[in-house]
């Protein structure tokens, strides 16, 4: 940053407080809260300061619109898409439709809207693709630090929480990012480990037949991880008491009845939810219609994968942002699994032939009821000829 | 679309808020929680623009419990309002206003209940009733036309039912002596209607 310093670029941007900024490595545009030191747990960043702040006298009009949307729109059509997530019995299911559009333009009909953020976490992000895949990156980091320093993971809202935290000095800005976190809250149980470690073998003999990957690698890892602190635990468990039973081992080891499937709503604006069903983006009314429809607790797993996808390809059928593939991913204890990515112009034709079929069907119900009839009804046909 | 109503009683204070979270035209979630528990009798109640609520609920809330570990003992209703009142004010010729209009009450053992509206410019005004959103142009007229400072708790909750306007639902919650109690949640009632002898 020499030429900065050079052009006394930076004399322009300084508050009026007397505060001086350390130097960081993203270099001096980018203020940190000089109260805290940089290897705090909570190092965020600031938007840099515009340049004509310091002459400009903020009333309380323009202050405020700055805090408004910036799209002026009766409502909000920007966030091109239809993402959903919901819990349920077994876990959470996250999906999300693979349309990327600019304005008009369908920028890539093949974009991955849901990430992994480490073994139980997901998230599905609508509005501004480039803002997402950096909040995305940095919430990865957040919790990768926070799992480091505490040797635990992150709770989904206290993820929720952090990602609102970090989102917030950028209110008012043109920041567009909307992000649900699915995820599975609470430590691995010792049942869960050992289902954890059958899925490791299983998914070392699919890799060596087909060599694709189902399963996160940071499920494996984090067991590698998890058993170092598990055998730790469970030693303690059985020194304390030496008869102890499975079962209270897993309750000693779980995360204190805490844990679950969780759902949770993160807006750029500030918006904070948690819930059940969360649909976002263009498309999330009428995903919302049937997910409103369809959604029971006691579910089973292939019911909600189908409520997910129909949900999905009902918002692309009627929405013009939407379409084209959808993603699926089923988070429950032992972590998250990626179904295929579906075409959903198959389901399209399939429907349709199905409708076919249900029309073709009508039809002959209706001619052997007139045949029936015409049967029957001999004085009415001689009443009516 | 949001809304908070407060009434003030002899020894009580009345409020409830509906339970709407809406992003424009969707309803995300039916059952939110506008209601913020400063203390063992005082809540905050908020709306306004999305964040801005409960980061700045939340800010009091923090800093009204870290005075109770600093110094032992509560800050009282009329303090607390105070307090938020000053930091709205402070906020507001900043870079960072917060749109948020308040109600906040509760009661103190030596001034009784205390009912207080503020709103986003952060003028604080101790109220015997008071009202937020769209459905304070409708309810405050009614409140002018039938309250009196006696009433007990019962003619107001009653009152409270009478003109709950057309959205879902309503949390609703005393503060008295004995700390905060949770009334039932109203369901919607689509024509509130007044009449003397209800009351």
């Amino acid at each position: 940053m020499a030429l900065q310093d050079v052009c006394g670029f930076l004399d322009t941007l300084d508050d009026t407080g007397p505060c001086t900024y350390p130097p960081n490595e993203m270099g001096y545009m980018w203020r940190t809260a000089s109260e805290f030191d940089r290897d705090s747990a909570f190092h965020f960043l600031f938007p840099p300061q515009q340049c004509s702040r310091k002459n400009r006298v903020p009333t309380l009009f323009s202050s405020t619109f700055s805090s408004l949307s910036p799209h002026q729109q009766p409502f909000q059509l920007s966030h091109g898409t239809t993402t959903l997530g919901f819990i349920f019995q077994d876990g959470v299911i996250a999906a999300a439709d693979t349309r990327a559009s600019c304005k008009g333009l369908i920028c890539c009909p093949t974009s991955q809207k849901i990430m992994p953020i480490h073994s139980h976490l997901v998230v599905n992000t609508s509005g501004s693709g480039a803002d997402c895949m950096l909040w995305e990156r940095i919430l990865t980091r957040e919790m990768r630090l926070y799992q480091l320093r505490h040797r635990k993971r992150l709770s989904i809202n206290g993820a929720a929480k952090l990602l609102s935290m970090m989102l917030h000095p950028f209110k008012g800005t043109n920041v567009c990012v909307a992000a649900t976190l699915c995820g599975w809250d609470g430590e691995e149980t010792r049942e869960t480990l050992n289902s954890c470690m059958e899925i490791a073998e299983v998914k070392e003999a699919v890799e060596q037949d087909t060599g694709v990957s189902t399963i996160s690698d940071s499920a494996l890892s984090s067991v590698k991880m998890a058993s170092v602190n598990e055998q730790e635990i469970l030693k303690d468990a059985y020194a304390l008491n030496p008869a102890v039973s499975d079962q209270n081992t897993k309750n000693v080891l779980s995360f204190g009845g805490r844990s679950g499937p969780r759902v949770c709503y993160v807006c750029s604006d500030g918006l904070q939810l948690k819930g059940e069903i969360i649909s976002v983006g263009s498309g999330s009314p009428y995903a919302y219609a049937v997910l409103d429809d369809g959604w029971r607790w006691g579910m089973t797993v292939d019911e909600a994968v189908a409520l997910a996808r129909e949900a999905v390809f009902r918002a692309t059928h009627w929405d013009a942002y939407s379409g084209n593939n959808v993603d699926l991913f089923h988070i429950t204890a032992h972590g998250w699994r990626r179904r295929d990515r579906e075409d959903l112009k198959e389901e399209y034709y399939r429907e349709r032939e199905r409708k076919r079929k249900k029309i073709k069907e009508r039809e002959k119900e209706r001619q052997k009821r007139e045949g029936d009839e015409l049967g029957e009804g001999d004085i009415y046909s001689v009443h009516c000829g | 679309m949001e809304y908070l109503i407060g009434i003030q009683g002899p020894d009580f204070v009345l409020v409830a808020a509906d339970n709407v979270a809406a992003s424009s035209i969707i309803q995300m979630k039916h059952d939110y929680d506008k209601m913020f528990k400063l203390s063992e009798k005082i809540l905050l109640l908020c709306v306004g623009e999305a964040g801005d609520t409960v980061q700045f609920a939340e800010y009091i809330q923090k800093n009204v419990q870290l005075y109770k570990m600093r110094n032992g003992y509560e800050l009282s209703p009329a303090a607390a309002a105070n307090f938020t009142r000053k930091n709205l004010a402070d906020y507001l010729r900043s870079r960072t206003p917060y749109h948020v209009n308040l109600l906040l009450a509760g009661y103190d053992e030596a001034d009784g209940p205390g009912l207080y509206y503020m709103d986003y410019l952060s003028a604080l005004a101790k109220a015997p009733f008071a009202a937020h959103g769209y459905g304070a142009f409708l309810t405050l007229s009614i409140l002018d036309r039938y309250y009196r400072p006696g009433d007990s708790a019962l003619s107001l909750i009653r009152l409270n039912k009478r003109f709950i306007l057309n959205l879902p639902s309503f949390t609703v919650r005393l503060i008295d002596k004995d700390g905060i109690h949770d009334m039932e949640k109203l369901p919607r009632v689509s024509f509130p209607s007044l009449s003397s002898s209800d009351r």
